[in-house]
């Protein structure tokens, strides 16, 4: 802020040309940035939002006109037209569904953990002001073509028909260990030394079961393949604490979810950045990031309109020479009339559909939300299912995801491609390139991408070292 | 259930309206009964929360100030969303910012709640000797739109408290319409803007001679 009254502009003399600018063009907006951000997804709005909390001038650009970018919750219209060429939705598309502005359909699905990475950086920032949540009703996991509630409780273990007699004791005392673990107290090892212990071995120690080793595994600690079992045990068992630990505090399971739909997080962000003196346009293409002789990027190019900066922040479609693809996901988005069958009526929920349980190498997930969250009209559900993609034929790898659901009104498929930074760490060129939103239905690998590119602009790590119980950012 | 005493309502209410017609100075003079000369474009009053007694509730307002995403007709759905009333501001002594107050008001009719309220506030009305925009004008405008119309100074304070009172006594009355028709239901207003249908039209105070300073 001082900086800026220090050289005051008057407010309607020509805009000062800058030396730096090339012949011919003018400056976007200010001109003169600490930062520009291209892409309001949400990686991009936390990055923006942190960035001018440190008192760095930003310049927020999307090509869209709607925020969000691939993390945008969409209205039926906006929706229809994503997946027709722009095309408006008959008539009848409405008759069926209902209202428009009822609808804020996710383009990616995801569910927040409890007391995760994100909801720390959420409270960190104080933008849970913003925004209102509500816990999922459930989360359910896949096996033998039938979905059981993931039971993750003691109580839950005694009662769940996953598990057999004896099989039900023994989870049952896991989840005591898991409970009781506190690390950094070597009291509560009973002996186990987890940062070298394996999982497959702690396993092995309490007696576990293939089958309960697979719902541990995937639907509770979230790994996103079999790696884990012979990695020393501590991530995994940390995750593991983490979903008994959120399900303890929320009850009916351990994830929350944004009343209006995943879009309001990065809107959220970027409210923080804002009020923070950030300047945001929508609708602004950007044709060209603009490099010194030394391949270093100083600053961004949309039409004759160009403005300079130290960083240049982005998602990797803004991005398209220093990006590798690194696989496809395919996504189905499904309207449903019904809840999901067998599922206790959820009104919302997760399912994670094991990949050994379909013969695959990638885990399915499916996250159901409807109107009590504000994202569907009554007494209409919206079931996305997503995978990573293993075959040439990618549609047809959902349809175990597809036949659970029961009877669908009408689906949206999409296949599209994941990128990953091709330009290491970005010290060289000053490109901070995210990574693309994979199919995985949480957070948890969102919010380590964020942690990265956070280190990687600042040098810092960023202090998440706050409670996550505290449900509200103070005002 | 009407009987309302010590009843507390919460809603959100949003300022909109072109640069440096105020609408920063409006809130401070609000809040914190201050005024800045050279108010600095928006950061920290970007969220506050105030109160105003009314005889028998009171009426909570949490007010979100544009911040730096309205510069390029960028304010995210969020701004608008669950925001029960707005303060659409101009300047008297600007007329090009009544015109950008009508676009405003356009704006929240298509993106805001299709209920929502809204206040056209005339802004700077200490400076009546450099008046470009005449309080007939601007009132005749209200009038055809069904929306509340005063004039402000957030300099010497007139009409400021008002402004929010009468927002606040028309969200009074819209809040017992709603409870007395959903009862038992949702206790949270900001989830609760649905089967609202009162459209605010008071008389204004009529302010344009009241004498100032
Ligand atoms: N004379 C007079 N000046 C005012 C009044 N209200 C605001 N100002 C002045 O107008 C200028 C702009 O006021 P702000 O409150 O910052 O305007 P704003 O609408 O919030 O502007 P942005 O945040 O840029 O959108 C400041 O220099 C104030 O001192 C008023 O009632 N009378
Ligand atoms: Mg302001």
């Amino acid at each position: 802020m001082e900086e800026a009254d220090a050289q005051t502009v008057e407010e309607n003399a020509p805009v000062a040309a800058f030396p730096w600018l090339p012949e011919g063009c003018e400056a976007m907006a200010d001109g003169e940035y600490d930062a520009i951000v291209m892409g309001t997804g949400l990686k991009e709005c936390i990055m923006s939002g942190l960035l001018s909390t440190m008192g760095k001038k930003v310049l927020h650009v999307d090509r869209n006109n709607y925020y969000g970018a691939d993390s945008a919750s969409l209205n039926l219209s906006n929706l229809y037209a994503k997946f027709n060429g722009g095309a408006e939705p008959p008539q009848q598309f409405y008759e069926a569904l209902g209202h428009n502005r009822d609808f804020n359909v996710d383009l990616i699905p995801k569910c927040i953990m409890a007391c995760g990475k994100l909801v720390k950086m959420l409270l960190h920032t104080k933008v849970t002001r913003y925004l209102e949540f509500k816990s999922l009703d459930a989360s359910y996991v896949y096996r033998n073509g039938k979905v059981y509630k993931v039971p993750a409780t003691a109580t839950e273990a005694l009662s769940s028909s996953l598990l057999g007699l004896f099989e039900k004791r023994r989870f049952r005392k896991f989840l005591m260990y898991v409970a009781n673990y506190e690390h950094g107290n070597p009291k509560t090892y009973e002996g186990h030394d987890l940062t070298k212990e394996t999982m497959n071995e702690l396993y092995e120690k309490f007696g576990l079961e293939k089958a309960t080793r697979e719902f541990v595994g995937h639907a509770m600690a979230l790994r996103l393949d079999d790696k884990y079992l012979d990695e020393p045990a501590l991530p995994a068992f940390e995750a593991i604490k983490l979903y008994c630990y959120s399900l303890d505090r929320y009850g009916k399971s351990p994830y929350i979810y944004p009343m209006y739909g995943l879009g309001g997080l990065p809107e959220g962000f970027s409210r923080l950045c804002a009020i923070h003196g950030g300047t945001f346009m929508l609708n602004r293409s950007i044709d060209e990031v603009l490099f010194d002789k030394d391949g270093k990027a100083w600053g961004v190019r949309g039409g004759n309109q160009v403005a300079k900066a130290d960083i240049v922040l982005g998602d990797p479609s803004y991005f398209p020479n220093k990006r590798t693809k690194v696989g496809r996901v395919v996504r189905s988005i499904c309207f449903l009339s019904h809840p999901i069958p067998n599922t206790n009526n959820a009104e919302s929920l997760q399912i994670i559909i094991p990949a050994a349980q379909v013969g695959r190498t990638h885990d399915i997930y499916v996250v159901m939300v409807s109107n009590s969250h504000q994202v569907t009209a009554p007494g209409k559900y919206v079931a996305i299912c997503s995978t990573t993609v293993e075959t040439d034929n990618p549609t047809t790898e959902l349809e175990p995801a597809l036949a659970i659901l029961g009877s669908i009104m009408t689906k949206f498929d999409d296949v599209v491609d994941l990128y990953e930074p091709a330009n290491g760490d970005g010290s060289q060129d000053h490109c901070f390139i995210s990574t693309s939103f994979d199919a995985t239905s949480h957070f948890e690998t969102t919010s380590n991408d964020v942690l990265d590119l956070y280190f990687k602009v600042t040098g810092a790590r960023l202090d998440l070292t706050i409670n996550a119980d505290s449900t509200k950012g103070d005002y | 259930m009407a009987s309302g005493t010590g009843r507390v309502c919460h809603f959100k209410l949003v300022l909109l309206g072109d640069t440096a017609v105020g609408k920063s100075c409006l809130v401070v003079r609000f809040v914190r009964d201050e005024f800045f000369e050279f108010q600095e474009p928006t950061i920290g009053a970007a969220f506050l929360t105030q109160s105003v007694n009314l005889e028998n509730a009171t009426v909570k307002f949490e007010i979100w100030d544009t911040a730096g995403q309205e510069r390029y007709r960028s304010l995210a759905p969020m701004y608008y969303r669950g925001a029960a009333a707005a303060i659409v501001v101009y300047d008297i002594t600007n007329k090009e910012s009544f015109n950008g107050a009508k676009s405003w008001v356009k704006e929240l009719q298509r993106r805001g709640d299709p209920n929502v309220v809204i206040a056209l506030a005339g802004n700077k009305a200490d400076l009546h000797t450099k008046r470009r925009v005449e309080y007939e004008e601007a009132q005749k405008y209200a009038e055809e739109n069904c929306i509340l119309h005063m004039e402000t100074s957030a300099k010497n304070a007139t009409n400021v408290k008002d402004l929010f009172r009468e927002i606040g006594e028309v969200m009074y009355v819209i809040d017992l319409n709603q409870m007395s028709r959903q009862l038992g239901s949702c206790p949270n207003p900001l989830l609760n803007q649905k089967g609202k249908h009162f459209r605010s039209y008071r008389e204004p105070k009529n302010n344009d001679n009241k004498a100032c300073c």
